[in-house]
């Protein structure tokens, strides 16, 4: 009896120490956590129900800035920006990846010289790509046209055209998918290879092999890569602002390029409107999670862990 | 990629292996032709930032289009340097970068390795309430962070650049704790019978054998922080503590038809992350099939 009586207090005493020593460990993360995502994400929600300048003291208005912004046309066109990036961007960038990191996972000589090129826009800071781009995608003078005009197509005026200004930006995304290629590369390269072997063997065919083989073991990966893709085109700013500020306006021609995060600091460090702004931030955080939510929902489906995780 | 199992196969006939070293020359060269083709529109822009670097407006609007500049025109080099306070800008963005890197090698391992090799109670809470900040938008926080530096008078400093760091972020943590998932327990197993902390063991052994993947860490940090625009543009307003993002922005507006000065100071701005990656490459793409391969 006190033996066993022992040995619980034993086992008690050995998790308190466990979990102590853990928290201790963790303790950066749970402070940085607490200060600089949970409370700044309550009092976003306090802010959002107040009419605040920075100046004076917040005034208590409740709803009103979420009925307004229902009522504000900028509102649903910065949305609107951000979901075509968001739909248009995300897909096309992570297949194109995909097929890269499917084409170099071949044993082709060069594979880290192909690496390194692929690589190598992503070290592009983001405002001295979009400077790049700007002038690569110079209706008159720049290069994209010139090649197209050499094809016998008149290009378009890419970045003052309303139309054209959005697929610009896609444009210059493929250029900036270096990262999500290696990642892919890195996740191919842990596909057990007997499973080729063995599906050799069967003789099943190429493609064959990519859907029932690749595609399943590299799932995760691209549950990974689609969530952080989605978050990053949510928050699409730099960029855009970039190109906006070339035409001498904040969202660019006729509003195309005011995407949500730029409308966001516009209200906020512009105008000042601290609570409006911070009803718009939670409502992106409400999109965001939704969306987040949606795709590990229906990520049961397709995504396939190895059964050593 | 795999069809050398089939095509070596000794299991085939020597007229099939031949067919089948035709084919698979044929596809090695089809590959090489189209990662060629793709390499070539990646460098294509880079070139054309460094070529039109060093053109002379003459040159940059010439029609038909010069590939290479009748003359040298380094003077846009000079200009951009000369034009906005460059080394500042220079100073600041390594100052911030450097303390940046610094607070999340110290701060993000250590998480990792609780949430790794500790097995405490509420060790899976937390690892989710992590991952779960991954998908908060920085939007949503954006505005109490401000309001709450703006009351500690921090607004203007390089603070709320670099304080968030010395707390770990969880994308880093995340691929930390990958790693040390992998490392096999029975290397820290004999040490912890001879009564070593945990502490120790983190310091001693674990620390010395992940230097690829802090080291990995410590660049993508440098990187994110060298590159970022929205952080020091909303706190830095006094131009002398600009950060080169924001400083090089100032070129848009002003100097707007002046090409060839804005392409190379874009150029000085990315050279500089170039010839880093260059050096560090072979680690930091082993660090990163390490960390990111699950």
């Amino acid at each position: 009896m006190t033996e066993q009586h022992n040995n619980t207090i034993g086992i008690r005493k050995r998790e308190r120490k466990l979990l102590i020593t853990g928290l201790l460990f963790t303790s950066p993360w749970i402070i940085g956590f607490l200060v600089f995502q949970l409370y700044p994400i309550l009092a976003s929600f306090y802010y959002s129900m107040t009419d605040y300048n920075l100046f004076s003291a917040p005034t208590w208005v409740g709803l009103d800035n979420y009925t307004n912004l229902f009522k504000d046309d900028k509102f649903y066109l910065s949305m609107y920006n951000t979901l075509y990036m968001t739909i248009v961007g995300v897909v096309p960038h992570m297949a194109f990846a995909l097929i890269m990191a499917l084409l170099l996972n071949a044993k082709v000589k060069g594979q880290s010289i192909y690496r390194t090129i692929y690589f190598l826009p992503t070290l592009v800071p983001a405002v001295a790509g979009s400077l790049l781009w700007m002038w690569l995608l110079n209706s008159q003078y720049g290069f994209i046209n010139l090649a197209l005009e050499y094809v016998g197509i008149a290009g378009p005026n890419w970045l003052i055209d309303p139309d054209w200004t959005k697929p610009s930006l896609v444009l210059m995304g493929f250029w900036g998918t270096g990262t999500i290629t290696v990642m892919y590369l890195a996740a191919l390269q842990d596909v057990p290879k007997m499973y080729y072997e063995a599906a050799d063997i069967d003789g099943a065919s190429k493609w064959r092999q990519f859907w029932t083989i690749t595609f399943p073991s590299i799932s995760p990966m691209t549950l990974f890569q689609l969530i952080m893709m989605l978050i990053a085109s949510f928050q699409y700013f730099t960029e855009g602002m970039v190109f906006a500020e070339a035409t001498q306006s904040t969202g660019g021609p006729e509003n195309s390029l005011l995407f949500y995060s730029i409308y966001l600091y516009q209200q906020a460090f512009s105008f000042l409107n601290m609570g409006y702004a911070s009803a718009m931030a939670w409502m992106l955080f409400v999109v965001v999670m939704f969306f987040a939510l949606v795709i590990f929902k229906t990520s049961a489906k397709w995504v396939y862990y190895g059964g050593d995780k | 990629m795999v069809n050398k199992a089939v095509s070596d196969g000794s299991l085939q006939s020597p007229v099939k292996k031949k067919k089948g070293s035709i084919k698979r020359k044929m596809s090695s060269t089809l590959k090489h032709l189209v990662l060629g083709l793709v390499g070539l529109c990646f460098l294509g822009p880079f070139a054309y930032l460094l070529l039109t670097s060093i053109k002379s407006i003459d040159d940059i609007f010439a029609v038909p289009f010069v590939w290479w500049p009748k003359e040298l025109f380094l003077e846009n080099y000079s200009n951009a340097v000369n034009a906005i306070p460059f080394f500042r800008y220079t100073l600041n963005t390594l100052f911030v970068a450097l303390l940046c890197v610094l607070g999340e090698v110290i701060a993000a391992p250590l998480t990792a390795y609780g949430l790794a090799r500790i097995n405490f109670k509420g060790r899976g809470i937390i690892f989710m309430v992590m991952m779960g900040t991954i998908m908060l938008p920085s939007q949503s926080t954006m505005i109490p962070l401000y309001i709450l530096f703006n009351k500690m008078n921090l607004v203007n400093t390089f603070w709320p650049l670099i304080l968030p760091a010395f707390f770990g972020a969880a994308y880093y943590i995340f691929l930390l704790r990958q790693f040390f998932m992998g490392i096999p327990q029975e290397i820290t197993e004999s040490s912890k019978i001879d009564g070593a902390s945990e502490f120790r063991i983190y310091w001693q052994m674990m620390l010395p054998l992940s230097r690829p993947a802090i080291f990995t860490v410590g660049l993508l940090v440098f990187l994110s922080s060298w590159k970022d625009y929205q952080q020091p543009l909303i706190y830095l307003n006094d131009p002398s503590k600009w950060t080169l993002s924001v400083g090089l922005k100032a070129f848009i507006g002003e100097y707007n038809v002046e090409w060839g000065m804005l392409m190379a100071a874009a150029a000085l701005f990315t050279i500089p992350m170039v010839v880093l990656y260059f050096f560090v490459q072979k680690v930091f793409i082993q660090g990163i099939t390490m960390t990111g391969s699950k």
